[in-house]
């Protein structure tokens, strides 16, 4: 008996199904085909090919960064890997087809929903998602018409993470610059009539706790023709706390200061970066079209301390004039199979004993 | 029509390595002895985070990325930008001693990967900006228990 269960066991193959070919699923299926020599994975994808976001959410004028396309290829070329694309979980193919099928079923399928503001006004037209925005620079199919105009000076980017800073310096970059990258043609014409001039990166808190990291700050500090330039009187304070934090904060906030300091001040200069802290939107302002003018912002103070200080709001306001908006204050993820153990508030899958 | 894009990317590679590739080391750098042919490889050690030592050898001049590579070792998820400075996938920690025998400082780009990595230390390098020296002969370095791909868009 107990031979029998030995053997069964030693000629087990498991079968894999990875569902969504992004990063999170080509480096399960490496850890899986390393870990359990008789596996085989199968990957399904909703769109024709592979590689999620980093064919479709990594900037254009980042092509290093997709190097690792390479190593996912050879994980791909794996005899023990098969990929199916064009196959939709929950429209084409349900999660209780997958569960009956393979040993085991990984959902790698991402977080594919911006979050919403819920403030007034959000539905106004030149409100853009800034996952929309990146999706249609990238040549996500789904994006490719994406409906928004730069026919206007000024911009306000809602959100201080990288997808921000990417928005950021794709509206500010020198169209030369972006010609020589894999950006679509459809965004390159467009941006090549924009008329902005100025990009407003808004953040709730402070400069001490931003979440865009240094490298993508310090690209835009070396963007040509563009300077950065801080509300200098939101930077009071910053120095004397930069002292105490760990390394990597500490260079960040060493930068936003040098930055901030006039005599790093750029010549010939015809476009302004410009991140402004601890306000909170409140209202979209529309004109009668229904297109946004601009966006109403409470101003916030911090309280806590120095490593967990929250925003909180006071009875100021300010309004900033923009054009266009984009919203990048993060994502969320989706049920797409109504068999999928899901959490509608925080948008996650819960966790239960086996399944991860 | 992906197969195009990795050969774009690639392009791209060996472009940005040109850029980014420190000089390499002086060629008097150290004490010169007389090697033969064989003993031109220069022996590493990668102590991984279980304790476990691989000694592996590289040529002169090869960063230690380069030497991973070459010699097929399996550290998850290491190198996934290729050399290009913008991952910190190849974060390795080092002696005291051995970071400040490196000719090369790191620069504020590698400063910048550096502190997206976990564990990040006082002589933390990414590895492929360690050039070997003859040197750095029997060099061990540390490579951390995870990897932090912070690579953001």
């Amino acid at each position: 008996m107990m031979k029998r269960v030995y053997s069964t066991i030693s000629q087990l193959k498991p079968n894999v199904c990875i569902v969504g070919s992004g990063p999170a699923g080509f480096y399960c299926a490496q850890q899986i085909l390393k870990l359990l020599p008789q596996s085989t994975v199968d990957i399904y994808e909703k769109l024709p090919v592979p590689f999620g976001l980093v064919r479709y959410g990594v900037a254009p004028d980042h092509p290093e960064v997709k190097n690792v396309i390479n190593t996912f290829t050879k994980t791909g070329d794996n005899p023990r890997v098969n990929f199916y694309g064009n196959i939709c979980l929950g429209q084409d193919i349900s999660l209780g087809d997958l569960t009956n099928a393979y040993h085991a079923v990984v959902l790698t399928y991402g977080a594919d929903n911006d979050k919403k503001l819920n403030i007034p006004g959000e539905d106004g037209k030149n409100i853009i998602s800034a996952r929309s925005f990146v999706g249609w620079y990238n040549g996500l199919p789904e994006d490719a018409s994406l409906d928004l105009s730069l026919d206007c000076e000024e911009a306000t980017i809602l959100g201080q993470g990288n997808v921000a800073m990417d928005v950021a310096r794709i509206l500010l970059s020198p169209v030369d610059q972006l010609k020589s990258t894999d950006i679509t043609e459809h965004s390159l014409e467009k941006l090549s009539t924009s008329r902005i001039k100025s990009v407003n990166l808004v953040g709730r808190r402070g400069a001490l706790q931003v979440a865009f990291t240094i490298k993508e700050f310090r690209e835009m500090t070396k963007l040509p023709h563009v300077q950065t330039v801080f509300r200098n009187e939101q930077l009071c304070g910053v120095h004397e706390a930069s002292a105490t934090l760990a390394r990597p904060r500490k260079r960040l906030t060493e930068l936003i200061l040098k930055t901030s300091n006039p005599d790093e001040s750029k010549s010939n200069c015809s476009k302004y970066f410009r991140p402004i802290f601890l306000r909170s939107p409140t209202e979209f302002k529309l004109n009668d079209n229904g297109a946004i003018t601009g966006i109403n912002f409470a101003v916030n103070r911090l309280e806590g301390p120095l490593d967990n200080q929250q925003a909180l709001v006071t009875e100021d306001t300010e309004l900033i004039p923009s054009g266009i908006a984009f919203r990048s204050i993060g994502y969320q993820s989706r049920c797409v199979d109504s068999d999928i153990p899901f959490n509608e508030k925080s948008c996650t899958v819960i966790p239960k004993e086996g399944e991860f | 029509m992906y197969r195009n894009i990795i050969k774009v990317s690639r392009g791209n590679v060996s472009h940005i390595r040109r850029i980014f590739s420190p000089s390499p080391p002086p060629s008097h750098f150290g004490l010169r002895r007389n090697y033969s042919n064989k003993t031109d490889q220069i022996k590493v050690t990668f102590k991984k985070h279980n304790g476990e030592l691989i000694t592996v050898s590289g040529k002169e001049g090869d960063s230690l990325l380069d030497v991973i590579v070459n010699n097929n070792l399996d550290f998850d998820g290491f190198g996934a930008c290729e050399g290009t400075l913008t991952c910190s996938t190849c974060h390795v920690i080092l002696k005291q001693e051995d970071y400040d025998k490196l000719p090369n400082r790191p620069t504020d780009e590698e400063l910048d990967m550096l502190d997206l990595a976990y564990d990040l230390t006082d002589t933390s390098r990414l590895g492929c900006q360690v050039v070997l020296s003859k040197d750095l002969e029997g060099l061990t370095v540390q490579v951390p228990a995870t990897v932090n791909d912070a690579r953001s868009s």
